[in-house]
């Protein structure tokens, strides 16, 4: 497996070695003027490797901010985050960058590929940015394509294909790296509800291979395809109430 | 190792990536290099013209020997010019081998029925024929017989032989310059005025003892004179010594001659040359300076265009680095291309300028390295600032106007 032992996490005694997502106290402020505003409020939040995730929240509730948090897009306020060992609290810019690209895979909403590449290329970046071998990249890519479905769409340009197409090589792209989570914002929200059920299908197979999965939706019908369902609002986090079990 | 390999195909992707960019915008890329071409251009045609210039003109100087040099001597109201004794003395001096006056005038020549007014004469003396033995093409030279006697004896230059005589042979004739008859005792070579002398004002086309020239003027005296040197080294001893000799002749006043060395000339002509590169370059560098500016405002456009791919590229792990990178070889690259037509319009141009004014074009590899360093050093440079500016967009903010 994908174990990355550096930086922060590279001496042996560290005692976040062996943790694998660990949340404490998470706040996020953002300074409004004068003003602050708490967007996220102490949360806490445990996962487990293997785990399939929704957080469920309305819009404004704070479930973006989460996000880019567990994704290393942002930091935190104050608060404790570990993933795979990384206390990602205390990295800079360029220590970020590396976690986004070998231990998170990110499917976005819409406009996730990037247009002036087919569809190999774009699996092929995060590899790229990781500093693979060329034959390697293409080995790999074609091999998570085959995986989503597209072994006959590889050199496809993004208006060449379909929105579930296209959702389907975002999400190769974020599985080619092997990332420990797979984080996916709204990933059925552009489109329609046959191929967004094919989504979540794919989603579900990938869950049982071993994938852990964070989804982060408003939509209560999709976020009932997780295993587990937690509750955002006002940036509070609680757990749902009761076993979600699959539609 | 395995950094740099995965550095190595991460600029490989980025190159590719800034290729498929530019030739994308094929339109606006082209208008954006346009500056940097047009300032690469003015400096290498400025350079390689102004280098073949410079070059064709110390040619003339070095076939015309730096071994002479040329006096001016307007002296004071006594003594208001050089006697033929004065020069006779100079040419006694240490290392002079021999001087000729040059006694200038604006000349009305007749023959048959057709005249012709302002043709520069010169009187001057038999060892104008000395020291450039190829001036005389037919008939015979100036003798100092005929400067003693004041003789009305001329040479005639191609001008004036295409002028009026056409198909006939001028020796023996006899033509009238300002209304005096001077027969004509042979023609001069084309040659025997250097391009210098042609340079610096028209060629002389009727060459007479200076003595008859004096008298036609109405003075007795000579106010220009060259002295021939037995080599360019003893030019300093010379004009110290005719310093001398003109000091104690003109009772040492101010103002009453100047020596001018040929090599004097050559400095001048050298600096007032860089002088005008200097100048040139300083506009063509302000054109360098609007075309980088010109690539920046693409380039900053080009990050605002493209936030949502530069965050989505972050968001899948590219470090600020290599996003800066990427939009550095960008504008480097589209500074190159312009820097490299600019070259080749540049040679071109300076190619036809060349031959237009008859200078041997040299390529200047000085020049052409000047304009490529240039057009590298303006995409790093202006390049820079938003190729930061990518680098520290934050993903969010991007992902946010998806």
């Amino acid at each position: 497996m994908f174990n990355l032992r550096r930086n922060k996490a590279a001496q042996p005694a560290h005692p976040h070695e062996e943790l694998f997502f660990r949340m404490r106290k998470i706040v996020k402020q953002y300074q409004l003027g004068e003003e602050a505003m708490t967007v996220l409020k102490d949360i806490d939040l445990d996962i487990a490797e293997g785990e399939y995730l929704s957080v469920l929240g309305p819009s404004g509730s704070g479930k973006s901010t989460l996000m880019n948090i567990i994704g290393c897009l942002d930091l935190p306020t104050s608060g404790e985050y570990i993933l795979r060992g990384n206390v990602v609290g205390d990295l800079d810019e360029k220590e970020l960058s590396h976690i986004r690209c070998k231990e998170v895979g990110f499917i976005f909403q819409n406009s996730q590929m990037l247009k002036k590449m087919d569809a190999m290329k774009n699996v092929e970046l995060p590899l790229l940015y990781a500093g693979v071998r060329p034959k390697e990249r293409q080995r790999r890519a074609e091999e998570m394509l085959v995986k989503v479905g597209l072994q006959d769409r590889l050199h496809h340009m993004p208006n060449q294909l379909s929105g579930g197409q296209q959702q389907r090589v975002a999400i190769a792209r974020a599985l080619v790296t092997r990332p420990s989570i797979l984080l996916a914002d709204e990933p059925t929200g552009a489109l329609d509800q046959t191929t967004g059920k094919q989504i979540m299908q794919l989603f579900r197979e990938l869950n049982e291979d071993g994938n852990t999965i964070i989804m982060i939706t408003h939509d209560v019908n999709i976020a009932k395809n997780a295993r587990r369902v937690v509750n955002i609002i006002d940036g509070v986090l609680t757990e749902a109430e009761g076993e979600v079990t699959f539609a | 190792m395995k950094k740099l390999l995965g550095n190595f195909y991460m600029f490989v992707e980025s190159l590719s990536m800034a290729i498929s960019n530019i030739m994308q915008n094929r339109m606006r890329s082209f208008l954006t290099i346009l500056g940097i071409m047009i300032g690469v251009t003015a400096v290498i045609a400025l350079i390689t013209t102004i280098s073949g210039v410079s070059s064709s003109i110390s040619d003339s100087f070095t076939s015309m020997g730096a071994g002479s040099m040329s006096v001016s001597a307007t002296g004071t109201e006594l003594v208001a010019g050089l006697s033929g004794e004065n020069m006779d003395e100079i040419a006694e001096l240490d290392h002079v081998t021999g001087v000729t006056p040059s006694v200038s005038m604006s000349l009305k020549v007749a023959y048959g029925r057709s005249s012709e007014t302002s043709i520069r004469g010169t009187g001057t003396n038999e060892y104008y024929f000395v020291n450039d033995p190829e001036a005389l093409l037919n008939g015979r030279a100036i003798t100092p017989i005929d400067i003693d006697d004041m003789a009305r004896v001329c040479l005639v230059g191609p001008e004036v032989l295409e002028e009026f005589f056409y198909g006939i042979d001028p020796v023996g004739e006899t033509i009238y310059l300002n209304g005096i008859a001077f027969t004509v005792i042979g023609t001069l070579s084309d040659s025997s005025d250097d391009s210098v002398a042609s340079m610096l004002g028209g060629s002389t086309q009727i060459l007479m003892p200076y003595t008859t020239a004096l008298k036609m003027n109405s003075t007795t005296l000579v106010n220009s004179i060259t002295v021939y040197l037995d080599s360019a080294e003893s030019s300093e001893t010379v004009s110290a010594s005719l310093e001398n000799y003109l000091d104690v002749l003109f009772n040492f006043e101010d103002d009453t001659y100047t020596i001018t060395t040929m090599d004097s000339i050559a400095d001048v002509m050298d600096s007032m040359l860089s002088m005008m590169s200097a100048l040139l370059a300083g506009i063509a560098s302000i054109a360098l300076l609007v075309g980088g500016i010109g690539i920046m405002n693409m380039m900053l456009t080009s990050v605002t265009e493209r936030t949502v791919e530069i965050g989505l590229k972050k968001a899948i792990g590219a470090e600020p680095g290599q996003i800066q990178i990427q939009f550095l070889i960008e504008s480097f690259l589209l500074s190159m291309i312009g820097g490299v037509i600019g070259v080749i319009l540049g040679l071109v141009v300076s190619a036809a300028l060349c031959s237009v004014m008859d200078i041997t074009f040299v390529i200047s590899y000085g020049a052409i390295a000047l304009g490529v360093g240039f057009s590298a050093a303006v995409g790093i440079i202006f390049g820079w600032s938003p190729a930061r500016k990518a680098s520290k967009l934050s993903p969010i903010d991007a992902l946010r106007r998806m």
